[in-house]
Formats: C-alpha cells, structure tokens, sequence
C-alpha cells in the first residue's frame, strides 16, 4: 500500500510572498559578521538603556513620594488621633531605628510607632500579608502593644472577587468595627449568631473566607509582633524626636 | 504585496482589520484589564504610545539592522518603550498603574506591536509606519473600550464611573472577573459576525434584484 | 432501467436504521419531563408559590430562546428545551429573583446549545452552563437559601425584584444548607439523613428531596431512557471516596450523608446522563461516573464552595470526547492489541 507509482519527482518551489522584495538581495549580503550583530544590539541596548535612566531621574521622586504618602496617610487611618509617626525596622527580632550598614530598607520588615501631638504613644502600625480567596491580601492594622487592643485596619492590596469578596474594604459597616477598640484575638462569625463576646467580628455574608482572612492576618500579626514590641522597650529606643 | 495608499495604511487597522476583533492579536491586554473604561483606556494609551513610537523608530533606523537580528533588536526598543510607559503611568496615574499591575509590563509581549513592525514598519517609510500604527493603535483602542464599556455596565453598573441604574443595581459579578472578557470578547465577535452577514446577505440581494 | 419502470417487486433502496421503533427523542425527552413532575409538585409543596414562579421564569427563558434561535421546524415540541428549563429551575433557590432565573434559561440554551448548532451538539449540559454563568454572575443571590416560611403562600424571598435591580433584603432568615452548614457552619450539626431523604431542608427547589429523584431516576432507567451505569458508577464512587476520607478523619462528612446532600442525587440521575454529554460506552461511562465521583468529593471537602457536583459534572463533560476515543470497543475480529483507527481508513 506504501508503494507510490513511479513517476517523475515532483519539483516544488516555494515562494513566500511576504517577502518579494528582499528574497533576491539575500545572496549578496548573506554573510554579515558576527561583529556587526553584536555591535549593532550593543548600540540599541546602550541607547535604551540611557533612555530608561533619563526618564526613572525624572520619574522615580514622584514615585517614591507617592508611596510615601500613600504610606503615611495608612498609618494615620489604622491609628486614629496620631499626630507622627518613627519607623522601626525589625532586624533578627530585635526593633532598631536604623538599617544595618549596607542594607536596604526594604529588605527588612517595619513597624511605624505613633505618637499623638504631646509626644505620647498611641500605638504601633505595621502590615501583614495572607493569602486570601483569590491572592494575597495585604493589611496594615495598628493596635496597642501592651495590651494588644487593636486600634484599626485597612486593606492595603486584595483581588478577592468584585461584589463578594472586595466587602472587607468597601463595606464600610465590616471596615468599622476593626476600629471599635475590639479585644483580640478576634473572631469572625457568622452574622447575627454573635454570643457578645468582646472579639467578635461579623463576616460578610457570602464571603466568609476573604473576612476570616482579614481577622486571622490581625490575629497573627499581633501574636508575632506584641512580643518582639514589648521587649524593646519602645519609650527607650525610640528618642522623642520629630519625623 | 499589494500596493496600498497612505490613506489605506490608516484605515486599514480601524477596523476592517482590527487588530484584536478581526486578527485576534493582543488578545491578553484586552481580556485581562479591560474590566472598566477607565482601565481599558489607560491601557490603550499605554499600548498606542509604544506601539507608535516604536513603528516610527524602527522604520527610520530599519536599513541598519541586520536581518539575523531584526527581532532581538524590536523586542530591544519595544521594551524601552514599555519601560518608559510604565515608568511614567507610576508616577503621573498611580491609582491606574496599580489596577493595570503587570499588564503594562507585558505590553513588551503583546503580538500586535511585533506584528506591525515585522510586516509593515520593516519595510516601508516613516510616514506610512506612522500612520499604519495610528490606525491600529486606535483600533485596539476602540475594541477594548468596546470591551471596557459593556463590561463596566453590565459588571459594575456604571459607565465610566457614572452610574447608569441607580444604587440598586444587581452587577453581574462574572462580567468583572476574568471569565467575563472572554464572554464579552465572544459577544462582541458574534455581533460583528452576524453584522457582517447580514449585510453580505443585503448585498448578494440588491445585486439580484 | 430504472425502479420505478419496475413491475412486479418494487425494490427499495434505503439507508440505515431499518429497524422501526416507536422510541423517538421526542418520546424519551417527555418522558423524563413526566418523571420530572413528583420532584418538582414537592418543590412547590415545600417552596409555596415562589417555586411556580422561578421554575417558571427558567422554563420561560430557555423555551423563549429554543424558539426564537432554534432554528429550522419547530425545536420547541422535542421537549429537550423544557428539560433544560425544569433542571435549571430545579437547582436555583427559591427566593431566586425571576429576572435572573429567565437570564439563567436563555443563557443556558443559547449559549449551551444553540450555540453549538443545537440538540446532539453541545459539549456541556444546557441546564448546568445557565446554572454555572448565575453562580458566576450573582454569586449571592444563588447561595441566598430561603429559611422556613411561616406560611405556605409566602413569597420565599423578592422574586418580584425589577429587572438588573438587585433583591431585597429577604424577609425570612436566610438559611445554611446541610453541606454548608457542615462545611462553614458556626456550630456544625450533620442534618439528620432523614431530612435530607425526604426533603425537608434548605437548599435549591428540587436538589432536596433526594427519595422522589431516586424514584424519578429508576423509572427512567427502567423505561431505559437513561444509562443506568452513571449515576450507578457515581454514587457509588462517591459513597467509596467519601467513606475513605472520612474514615481517615480528613473529612466531616459521612458517606450517608454525601450521598443525600446537595445536588447530588439531582446531578448524578438528570445532569450527568444527559445523552448527548455523556460517553457512549459501558467503559467510558464507568470512567466518566467515577471521575465525576471523586471531583465531587474533593470540591465539596477541600474546596472553596460547599457543593462541587456542578462543576464536576461540567469538567467531565468537556472530557467526554477523549473518554470516547480511549474506549473504543474493539472491532468484531480485529487483532487485540492497539486499534490503528489510521490503518482502517486506508484500507
């Protein structure tokens, strides 16, 4: 079945009609030299590369700024009344004021410690990431070392589902009771069957993951953070100094 | 090729080749960040600035460039672009630039822009480049706020963020979420089909008649 | 010389089938739509009102659809659209708005059927796309479970929300189904098998009562309109699977008690065997039945829902195709071995 009749082989040739105009050039100028590709991507790489910087000198204060901002008007939401705030950065847990020699900033985790007009601590604001429903969700939150009250929260980054999910920042009745001076740890419960005990958080009805999300970040933040925070002595290591 | 005029190298990417609706070409863009007009158009802008910029250059500079490293070099200018892009939309639009996320970044991916250079900017002058990418670019533009504009009023109730029913409004979650740009896409692919149909039909009768 | 010239002995010349049969689609699909009836007469005597209308609405998108788009003759009178709308009215809620449940039945025959040039065609069960795109479009509204209503002729929730607008709050208590209950329940208490028999939980209007579909299904199955071997091969793979998770503590619920939750019974008797999205072989179907099984199983225990028959079902669907060409029987006096089905097209 596999024998074709002889017959005379079949000459084919291919035309790619893209490219009429060069097919007959390519002969001629076949042999470009190694050289010449690199150097040409060398010039095409260093002229971009001149570009990007020009334009991050421009770009990058504006940038930076802006998350400073951003940054800054959390810490003043999750710690409400607080009038300044120092930023603490945690190295092998222990809290020091200032990154190692050498180190990036944001290599290290922080926490921002604020203190009303009088120069008095209200508490200390730091952020944690879980994953929730659909990603990480990440949430700055402030509380109280010694006593680990919570003082507020605010979801800084989520993608949980629009309409569902996206309720732990939107809906400002779920939002608001993070800021009720609530007892931790706290517990999210179904609503409505709520016993009266003083941690207790209402989850969003049909979105029980992404707000017991929320509630365990807190709860595990704190449970991280209180201890490292109360062996540092915070009054001590943290000189009453203007920002 | 067929010979073109410059006023058909502009029109063509509109749409009678659009590149997203008829070439299917830089489909991801236009699945993923088109859940709202406001996004939908800062993507474009986004989009329309590379690929613009990047037809013109590449064309102007398209006799130096080796053959063997024709791709290397437009996937080299390309990303410049994007990089400045997204450099600039982080400092001048960061609440966009966050909803975009990483999509900006694979605008340097998006098969439409490597496409216009390899089969138009590569070989033809400056000024026809340019208005090849003008015309795609707004093609993209106008299917992914066709995209962006169904999406946000079935999925979140507004248009542009101008509420259309009242605070009442059920929204269709799905439309929002990834799932609904591929429903959309399909939607709006059907409608044109159908449009298209219709009118052949139209025409193949008043020929008859 | 043509036949007809032909005298004495007309010969006809006709193409297979040859055997007569009084079984027609038409036939078979009304006939599930009669054995349809006792589960949903006891969603109406357990929902009041508020199950007439929502059936309703789905029915009326998905007839509505059939008719307008459907096509040549008139598709409507097989029967298979009536089907799709009854099952898709069946796995909603009671207090479901009306709008939605005709958006659910014009969604799940245009887009799950028609789309794919209608009866015989289409990769996915009809009724399960309607309900998948409502779970994914108003992810609340399809988990609002209406609680005990103090009357019968009480509303179960606002069925009368206006079109696009979005229900009231509900007047009754929104209920938890046994599964979710279980699953994300405060205060987690398996509902008594008893209940879930006869139906007199919370859940969708005719995935409760799990005795009438057993009784619908066996009829079908006798009347052979339906292919006993899945739900069998199902039921049986989720008793199996649940039974081992639960015996090693991974899961909360008992055997019995996956078997008579949920969707279950509905999916497994109406949705999986539906004829044109499921294998055509012995094999394939036990293979389609058990993998239907286990993914129930795995969603309802590990996943972020409660149920998981739906997208079970739906996910086996889509490989019913590769289920059918792995399980091709072998050719009547063909070598054993690998089929070459190459070789044969040739020859």
């Amino acid at each position: 079945m596999n024998e074709r009749p002889d017959t005379d082989p079949i000459e084919v040739k291919v035309v790619d009609p893209s490219q009429p105009d060069t097919a007959p050039e390519t002969p001629a100028e076949e042999q470009v030299s190694t050289l010449r590709l690199v150097a040409t991507l060398a010039v095409a790489g260093a002229v971009a590369g001149l570009l990007i910087v020009l334009v991050n000198l421009h770009t990058k204060p504006i940038i930076d700024e802006y998350r400073a901002e951003q940054l800054r008007l959390a810490v003043y939401e999750v710690l409400p009344g607080v009038a300044r705030y120092r930023t603490l950065y945690r190295v092998d847990d222990a809290l020091v004021a200032q990154v190692p020699e050498g180190a990036k900033a944001s290599d290290f985790r922080q926490a921002y410690v604020g203190y009303d007009e009088t120069g008095e601590m209200i508490g200390v604001a730091t952020s944690r990431g879980e994953s929730g429903f659909q990603d990480i969700v990440l949430v700055i939150f402030g509380f109280e070392p010694e006593s680990g009250i919570l003082l507020g929260m605010k979801v800084l980054e989520s993608k949980e589902t629009p309409g569902l999910g996206d309720k732990i920042f939107k809906d400002q009745v779920f939002v608001d009771q993070f800021f009720a001076r609530p007892q931790t740890p706290l517990a999210a419960i179904k609503k409505g069957s709520g016993k009266g005990l003083p941690g207790e958080i209402d989850a969003i009805t049909g979105a029980t993951i992404s707000s017991k999300v929320v509630v365990s970040i807190i709860n595990n933040g704190i449970a991280d953070w209180q201890g490292v925070l109360q062996q540092a002595d915070l009054e001590q290591i943290v000189p009453e100094e203007a920002p | 090729m067929r010979a073109t005029t410059p006023s058909q190298d502009f029109i063509r990417g509109i749409w009678k080749e659009n590149p997203v609706l008829i070439q299917m070409l830089g489909l991801c863009p236009a699945l993923a960040v088109t859940n709202t007009v406001k996004n939908a158009l800062a993507m474009s802008a986004a989009t329309f600035f590379v690929l613009t910029c990047s037809s013109v250059l590449i064309s102007s500079v398209k006799n130096f460039i080796p053959k063997e490293v024709r791709i290397s070099s437009y996937i080299l200018v390309i990303a410049t672009f994007v990089t400045l892009a997204d450099m600039m939309l982080q400092a001048y639009a960061p609440v966009q630039h966050k909803e975009l996320g990483a999509f900006i970044a694979l605008i340097v991916v998006n098969c439409m822009i490597l496409g216009r250079q390899e089969a138009f900017s590569s070989r033809n002058t400056v000024y026809r480049s340019l208005l090849d990418a003008v015309g795609t670019g707004i093609g993209f533009t106008i299917a992914l706020i066709m995209m962006g504009g169904f999406r946000e009023i079935l999925g979140i109730g507004t248009f542009f963020d101008i509420s259309l029913f009242g605070p009442n409004f059920e929204p269709w979650v799905v439309m929002v979420l990834p799932a609904g740009g591929f429903l959309m896409l399909g939607f709006i692919i059907l409608g044109m089909g159908v449009y298209e149909q219709r009118k052949q039909a139209r025409e193949a009768h008043g020929e008859a008649a | 010389m043509s036949f007809k010239e032909e005298k004495h002995g007309v010969v006809k010349i006709t193409a297979a089938p040859h055997v007569r049969s009084a079984e027609s689609t038409t036939r078979i699909m009304w006939s599930v739509v009669l054995s349809l009836l006792p589960v949903t007469a006891a969603s109406i005597w357990f929902f009041g009102p508020s199950a007439v209308l929502v059936i309703g609405a789905s029915v009326a998108g998905c007839l509505l659809t059939e008719r307008l788009f459907g096509g040549q003759r008139n598709s409507i009178s097989d029967g298979s659209a009536m089907i799709t709308g009854l099952l898709l009215g069946l796995c909603l809620p009671a207090g479901f708005p009306l709008w939605m449940a005709f958006i659910g039945g014009v969604f799940g025959i245009g887009f799950g059927k028609i789309i794919f040039g209608g009866l015989g065609q289409n990769i996915f069960n009809p009724a399960l796309l309607g309900r998948a795109f409502l779970q994914a479009a108003f992810p609340v509204a399809i988990t609002t479970w209406p609680g005990p209503a103090p009357d019968w002729w009480v509303l179960r929730g606002d069925n009368f929300a206006l079109p696009f607008m979005s229900p009231g709050a509900a007047d009754a208590v929104t209920g938890a189904t046994p599964l979710g209950n279980l699953k994300f329940g405060d205060d987690p208490v398996a509902t008594p098998l008893l209940d879930l028999l006869l139906g007199t939980t919370s859940g969708s209007l005719g995935e409760t009562s799990a005795l009438l579909i057993l009784l619908g299904g066996i009829y079908l199955a006798i009347r052979g309109h339906l292919n006993w071997h899945i739900p069998v091969s199902i039921l049986v793979s989720v008793f199996a699977f649940s039974g081992v998770f639960y015996w090693l503590g991974l899961s909360p619920f008992s055997p019995l008690f996956m078997l008579f939750s949920g969707g279950l019974m509905l999916g497994a008797w109406y949705m999986a065997t539906d004829m044109v999205t499921s294998p055509v072989t012995h094999t394939g179907c036990w293979v389609f039945g058990v993998s239907i099984g286990l993914l129930v199983v795995i969603i309802r225990i590990w996943g972020g829902l409660p149920e998981g028959v739906m997208y079970a079902i739906l996910l086996m669907n889509a490989l019913v195709p590769f289920i059918n060409r792995a399980t091709q029987p072998r050719k009547f006096g063909s070598p054993r071995g690998k089929p070459e089905p190459a070789a044969e097209k040739e020859s």
